[in-house]
């Protein structure tokens, strides 16, 4: 049920079949951007709408809820208005490294983004390397936010580059140590088979203890990765006024605000796939009557519901906690997260070993 | 504390440079327009130089050629957040040197007024200290009591935050009806709303981390400088108007002079939290005991001083507030000086944030609550 494989392999062969190979790639190739390209505009507008309705609630507010149906328009509106913006260079800013930092962010979002299945099938690259990808990919957005900070011409957009520069590195370890931990377990790198491997249970549920600890490690390092609150340093407003993006206006700020956003979707589907079983929807043992209703639900809504569960986890964080500080916060990574990490490690090493794991 | 106040320069390995940052006068968390000149060593704090005077409005030249009457309203602009307490110390002053007997209502009032407004001032700065430590949600919660308190004023006096409720010899009106069960009302709500505070920041982790040990002030360090208010009272200064001087009715209601010991942000902040129970004690012990009467003593329509020097202290949400007149005997003034407690508080920064980092400026700014108004006048 519900398998896009043959779906996008008849539209790949239609276009095989109407043209020449060369043009017909380059067709595949031009859909698949356009695809993608409207995924992240259309996921940057929702979760900022999310964002505020949840974090409204949150604070006793009620959220934008005027324009459009229940304020669905309000980040459209405000898209458009920072369409509108004039670009404001600073002045003796390095003018091409301060235009190139947001594509660099932009870029890195994007491309990682590639990557998350969907649902079966609906996936745009579906690589053996794909966990290292990701993260591979995902720390090049530093390399924007470190620009955007040296060539601002402004010490507090060059203290939150600076921060972020610490943060991400250091973060990045715990990361990819989580995320070893589960390929222990899965024994691939590929995305599509580690969903796979998820058919008979989830991997939270069926990984011991060692795959609840990769997974609230994971959730804690990478929102740190993505740079946002507790761990929203480079731009931690009270201090450094907006940080790495102080001196961006009008479509430039967008960019930063958006990748932020989509960074978020990516890390949410990620922990998804390698923890909740991606698409998979969810079984009880031997349930017949309860697992073929949880079967009728399509993949991509089982998907979607776990993405929203886990932003909405990292809502709640940010929406709660104050804000670490740059020594405390490097101090939780180096001497709290990578030795529980490096542990958690070589005790699901041993698991697997003696073939205990799932 | 001792890598606090490490100042040595870092030398070693790698050479650093210290720079300059202009921290306001337009930035997020300094509350105004304060400008502060940060040197910098990396994140860590070499040097604070506090420049004020961006929102300054001569408010005491001013006073020199405006009645008493019209002095009592330009105390509402400096400190805002005060502004009841304010108006009451040139109120006290000028009765003082009338000697006019003020009803035993009018002081029960402003008694319970003021505890009001401290209590508002409190919540707002809570809500500001967790938003300055980037918890934002607190802000709002703040403002949700806060607006409780604001409604009380406005149904009293017409005014929510610069209210002008005292005139010299009493009050402007009488209390409404109402404001006895709204204000009871309120110390309801707010007695089960307190407990949400502690759990929202006082207990969290973080806030402990940001907060704790950070920014050390010695009680030596807080006479010397003259910090007063909950801030000094958190390093052991025993310096609450309230009970050295009494005036209203505190010389007659129950309450603690909150101290601390540890002289820490954390100090300072729950310095405030306990002292937010005891004016919510002070408000239960007087609201259901104000005495029948006249709201106002009878004064002269042009008020003048009787020649010579008056001083009168009050203890506003921030501290030791003063009010020192010399009159020729006119109607207004010779000089008038007002010694605002933001003033000394904001001067002992320096000191306290050397060497610590980046971060912790802002939320030791944060404790010591600064009112910009109040410190430029």
């Amino acid at each position: 049920m519900y398998d896009f494989t043959a779906l996008v392999q008849s539209i790949g062969n239609f276009l095989h079949g109407q043209f020449s190979p060369g043009v017909a790639t380059a067709l595949e190739w031009t859909l698949v951007i356009l695809v993608y390209l409207a995924l992240y505009a259309i996921l940057g507008l929702v979760l900022v709408y999310v964002e505020r309705r949840v974090c409204a609630f949150f604070q006793l507010r009620l959220g934008p809820n005027r324009v459009g149906w229940a304020g669905t328009a309000q980040t459209v509106a405000d898209a458009l208005k920072l369409l509108l913006k004039e670009p404001v260079t600073v002045n003796k800013a390095d003018k091409l490294l301060f235009n190139l930092a947001p594509f660099i962010i932009t870029l890195a979002a994007l491309t990682v983004i590639s990557l998350v299945p969907f649902a079966k099938g609906l996936q745009a690259f579906d690589i053996n390397i794909g966990l290292l990808f990701i993260v591979a990919v995902s720390s090049i957005g530093v390399v924007g936010i470190l620009l955007a900070g040296w060539s601002s011409n402004n010490k507090y957009a060059l203290i939150g580059a600076m921060r972020s520069g610490a943060q991400i590195v250091s973060y990045e370890l715990s990361v990819g140590l989580s995320l070893l931990t589960m390929v222990l377990l899965t024994g691939t790198l590929q995305l599509s088979t580690i969903i796979e491997t998820q058919a008979n249970g989830w991997w939270i549920f069926k990984g011991h203890v060692p795959a609840v600890i990769a997974f609230f490690l994971y959730i804690t390092a990478s929102i740190a990765e993505i740079n946002r609150g507790p761990f929203d340093l480079p731009e931690a407003e009270s201090e450094l006024t907006a940080g790495f993006h102080t001196e961006y206006s009008g479509l430039k700020f967008a960019f930063f605000f958006l990748a932020e956003f989509v960074n978020m979707f990516t890390v949410a589907a990620i922990a998804t796939t390698v923890f909740l079983g991606g698409w998979m929807p969810f079984h009880i043992g031997d349930w017949a009557g309860f697992n073929a209703v949880m079967d009728f639900v399509p993949p991509i809504l089982w998907f979607l519901l776990k993405v929203s569960a886990v932003i909405f986890l990292m809502m709640w964080f940010k929406w709660t906690f104050p804000r670490l500080r740059i020594d405390q916060l490097l101090k939780l990574e180096w001497k709290y997260l990578m030795p529980l990490n490096l542990m958690n490690l070589v005790f699901t090493a041993i698991l697997v070993y003696l073939g205990w794991h799932g | 504390m001792s890598d606090q106040l490490d100042l040595a320069p870092a030398t070693d390995l790698l050479t650093s440079q210290e720079y300059f940052v202009n921290m306001g006068p337009q930035h997020p968390s300094t509350h105004g327009v304060l400008r502060l000149v940060l040197t910098i060593d990396g994140e860590i704090i070499r040097k604070v130089e506090p420049h004020i005077g961006y929102i300054h409005r001569s408010i005491e030249k001013m006073c020199e050629k405006d009645t008493y009457r019209q002095i009592v309203h330009l105390t509402d602009r400096m400190d805002y957040l005060s502004c009841h307490i304010n108006n009451e110390a040139v109120c006290l002053a000028v009765e003082q040197a009338l000697q006019i007997e003020v009803p035993e209502r009018v002081k029960v009032i402003r008694t319970i007024v003021d505890e009001l407004t401290r209590l508002a001032s409190h919540q707002l700065w809570w809500g500001v200290m967790g938003m300055d430590l980037g918890a934002i949600t607190s802000f709002l919660y703040g403002f949700r009591d806060r607006e409780m308190i604001n409604d009380i004023f406005e149904e009293t006096c017409g005014a929510r935050l610069t209210m002008n409720y005292n005139v010299p010899g009493g009050l402007m009106f009488d209390i409404h009806p109402n404001f006895q069960k709204r204000t009871k009302d309120f110390v309801e709500h707010f007695k089960t709303k307190l407990p949400e505070y502690d759990q929202l920041l006082s207990d969290n982790p973080i806030f402990r981390a940001r907060t704790e040990g950070i920014g050390y002030m010695s009680k030596e360090d807080a006479i010397a400088y003259g910090v007063t208010g909950p801030s000094g009272r958190a390093s052991g200064f025993a310096c609450d108007v309230r009970k050295r001087h009494p005036y209203g009715m505190y010389s007659q209601v129950e309450f603690k002079e909150i101290l601390m010991t540890d002289g820490d942000c954390f100090a300072r902040y729950k310095a405030r939290i306990l002292e937010m129970w005891e004016s919510l004690r002070i408000i239960e012990q007087l609201i259901d005991n104000i005495p029948e009467g006249e709201f106002q003593a009878p004064t002269k329509q042009v008020i003048k001083l009787p020649k010579g020097e008056f001083y009168q202290r009050v203890e506003t949400a921030r501290g030791d507030f003063g009010v020192y007149i010399i009159s020729d005997g006119n109607k207004s003034p010779y000089r008038l000086k007002f010694r605002s407690p933001g003033f000394s508080n904001l001067f002992v920064l320096d000191l306290v944030a050397r060497g610590s980092k980046l971060a912790d400026l802002v939320a030791i700014m944060s404790t010591f609550d600064y009112v910009m108004p109040d410190i430029d006048r």
